[in-house]
């Protein structure tokens, strides 16, 4: 149980000494303004792809509307902070715009996870058409202009805090009993039904958190670029984070991490290529596919417990020597 | 006391009816055999048990502590909580994932998840994580499998490969358990050894085992009791000395298959 509380300290402290990092250089102006923009969009990236990765690759079912969730997101939490313009209003903002997300999800969950394959990822993708359909025809949400003048909010402590938060969520629902269900869901489902595994449900609330999770990406975006309209939530913004997941490695968390910051720095790199930068983009993915096509990490996760593991190994075998 | 009551169960698939008007019961702590040739529909029939399919007609009714609950119709997942477990002729294991995994897996429906405790990781979250995982391997211990815990199922040797099916199917807890064609593929050794380690664990668990076999000889040492399916209907049933005399029994075998 010790060795439990270590591994958990242990990772409070990566993630205090990051933010401590992060904020130093800042302090020492090694990070501008256009370095912390990059910063936050990759936080938002990191989010937004965490939860598809967990809709993917540890649940096996193919989504294409992650966009829609994160739109929901981005209106409820726009909408909330415009009246209530404080950290409390963006807190209240983010967990209802990840309630109501989860409750599209839960209703349109059910009938469509029954789907395979390439027939869900279709009826995702209309799901999220749908939602965007609503939001550019609602009084509420401006329809087609959109949603402007939104407060800034979403600083980057608050991105980073919120970026913990979710990693810290879906990985500790992954590596949980609840995440092993899901798991054998993925792997084989008739095997996992026969095991007493209720497959549909484990599909369902997958999916549900990965909803979740994508309003919250959506709330911290709206809050951060401060317009949105239903146009940056199409099938674009979907594949966008889809590309994340699969360049990362597709069932690996820590590759979702590397893919983020691997295309937020890309991205800012080729800024300075102009109309050649979305060419230079795709052609890197290409390459990157076409060399490793199970993405940069294959399913590798990081691990502070075999980390430990492999340090009390080789201080162990330099005593013996 | 019956178990399992099966009552003129039919499947047809098309114009093929795989089960037809199948009538037998399963006793408590048993091990009965279910021999028939290739083809006879004895995996379709195990479909049926375990509500992987849905039967055409007849009733499915099984003693529970709640009393008699009639099986047909439900959801897999929901028959496999009452109590039947079983393993697949065309292995079904979850291949990317750990032997230790595959076993934990099975034990999640018994075993449920406080979503705080996992996500907060609260004390009781380890302790149950550290009893279950003690468990799986006391359990693949019988298997002689205990090294192999974090390796992969996918890369496991074809014999372990089934041996950690039946782990798994034991994992459930169940009271019945099926299995299908366990010795398939494997030598006369080690099938006979698998056969005797089944009717050990049948005897430990105090569990029934309904084990589905095509060669005769195999379970004719270790089952109380046998059924012989051909073409879909059940063509005989008795003890082994019984079914080594019947004539029906003995034209399917001698004179169909070799
Ligand atoms: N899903 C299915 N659709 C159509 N025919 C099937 C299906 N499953 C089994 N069958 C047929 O039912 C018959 C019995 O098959 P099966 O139960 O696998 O036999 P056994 O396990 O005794 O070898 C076979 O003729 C097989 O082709
Ligand atoms: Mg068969």
């Amino acid at each position: 149980m010790k060795k439990n509380l270590k591994y958990n300290l242990t990772w409070l402290a990566i993630m205090v000494v990051g933010y401590v990092v992060i904020n130093l250089l800042e302090f020492a102006g090694i990070i501008d303004q256009f370095g912390e923009n990059t910063m936050v969009l990759i936080g938002i990236n990191i989010i937004l792809a965490t939860g598809l990765n967990l809709i993917i690759g540890f649940s096996g079912q193919f989504s294409l509307g992650h966009a829609g969730f994160m739109a929901i997101g981005a209106y409820v939490c726009a909408l909330i902070t415009s009246s209530v313009a404080t950290p409390m209003g963006m807190a209240i903002g983010m967990i209802a715009g990840a309630a109501v997300s989860a409750l599209v999800a839960l209703i349109v969950g059910i009938p469509t996870l029954r789907l395979d394959g390439d027939y869900l990822a279709i009826a995702t993708m209309g799901v999220a058409e749908i939602i965007r359909i609503i939001l550019n025809n609602l009084k509420i949400t401006n329809g087609p202009a959109g949603l402007y003048n939104i407060p800034l909010l979403a600083t980057w402590p608050v991105v980073y805090f919120m970026v913990c938060v979710t990693t810290l969520i879906i990985v500790n629902f992954i590596h949980s009993r609840d995440g092993r269900a899901v798991m054998s869901v993925r792997e084989n489902e008739i095997a996992a039904e026969s095991m007493g595994v209720n497959t549909t449900k484990w599909k369902v609330l997958a999916f549900v958190i990965g909803a979740a999770t994508a309003a919250i990406g959506g709330a911290l975006h709206a809050n951060y670029i401060q317009t949105i309209a239903p146009t940056d939530f199409g099938i674009m913004e979907s594949i966008n984070i889809l590309i994340i997941v699969v360049l990362g490695g597709i069932g690996s968390i820590t590759g979702t991490f590397v893919a983020a910051v691997v295309l937020g720095l890309l991205d800012m790199i080729l800024q300075n290529f102009g109309t050649l930068r979305m060419v230079l983009y795709s052609l890197a993915l290409i390459l990157l596919m076409v060399f490793k096509p199970s993405g940069l990490l294959g399913t590798w996760e990081f691990s502070v417990r075999n980390l430990f593991n492999r340090f009390t190994r080789s201080t162990k075998q330099k005593g013996d020597a | 006391m019956t178990l399992l009551d099966i009552k003129e169960l039919t499947k047809s698939f098309g114009g093929l009816t795989a089960v037809s008007n199948v009538t037998m019961h399963l006793n408590d702590n048993e091990l009965v055999a279910l021999i028939g040739p290739n083809g006879a529909g004895k995996t379709t029939l195990f479909n049926l048990l375990t509500g992987v399919i849905v039967p055409s007609e007849g009733t499915i009714a099984m003693q529970t502590d709640n009393g008699l609950q009639v099986l047909n119709k439900m959801k897999p997942y929901k028959v496999a909580q009452t109590g039947l477990a079983r393993t697949f002729q065309n292995i079904r294991l979850f291949k990317d994932l750990s032997v230790l995994d595959n076993v934990l897996i099975a034990m999640t429906a018994k075993n449920k998840e406080g979503f705080f405790s996992s996500i907060f990781r609260l004390p009781s979250f380890y302790h149950k994580e550290a009893a279950l995982r003690q468990e799986a391997i006391e359990l693949l211990k019988i298997f002689d499998m205990q090294d192999q815990i974090d390796n992969l199922a996918k890369n496991l040797p074809y014999g372990e490969q089934r041996r950690l099916e039946i782990v798994r199917a034991l994992a459930t807890k169940p009271k019945i358990l099926f299995l299908d064609e366990p010795a398939a593929g494997m030598n006369p050794e080690e099938t006979a050894d698998l056969t005797r380690l089944i009717r050990k664990i049948q005897q430990e668990f105090h569990i029934t085992v309904l084990l589905i076999e095509h060669d005769m000889s195999l379970v004719m040492n270790v089952a109380e009791r046998i059924y012989v399916l051909e073409y879909g209907q059940l063509i005989a049933e008795g003890t082994p000395t019984q079914i080594q005399q019947n004539e029906r029994v003995i034209k399917a075998y001698l004179g169909g298959e070799s």
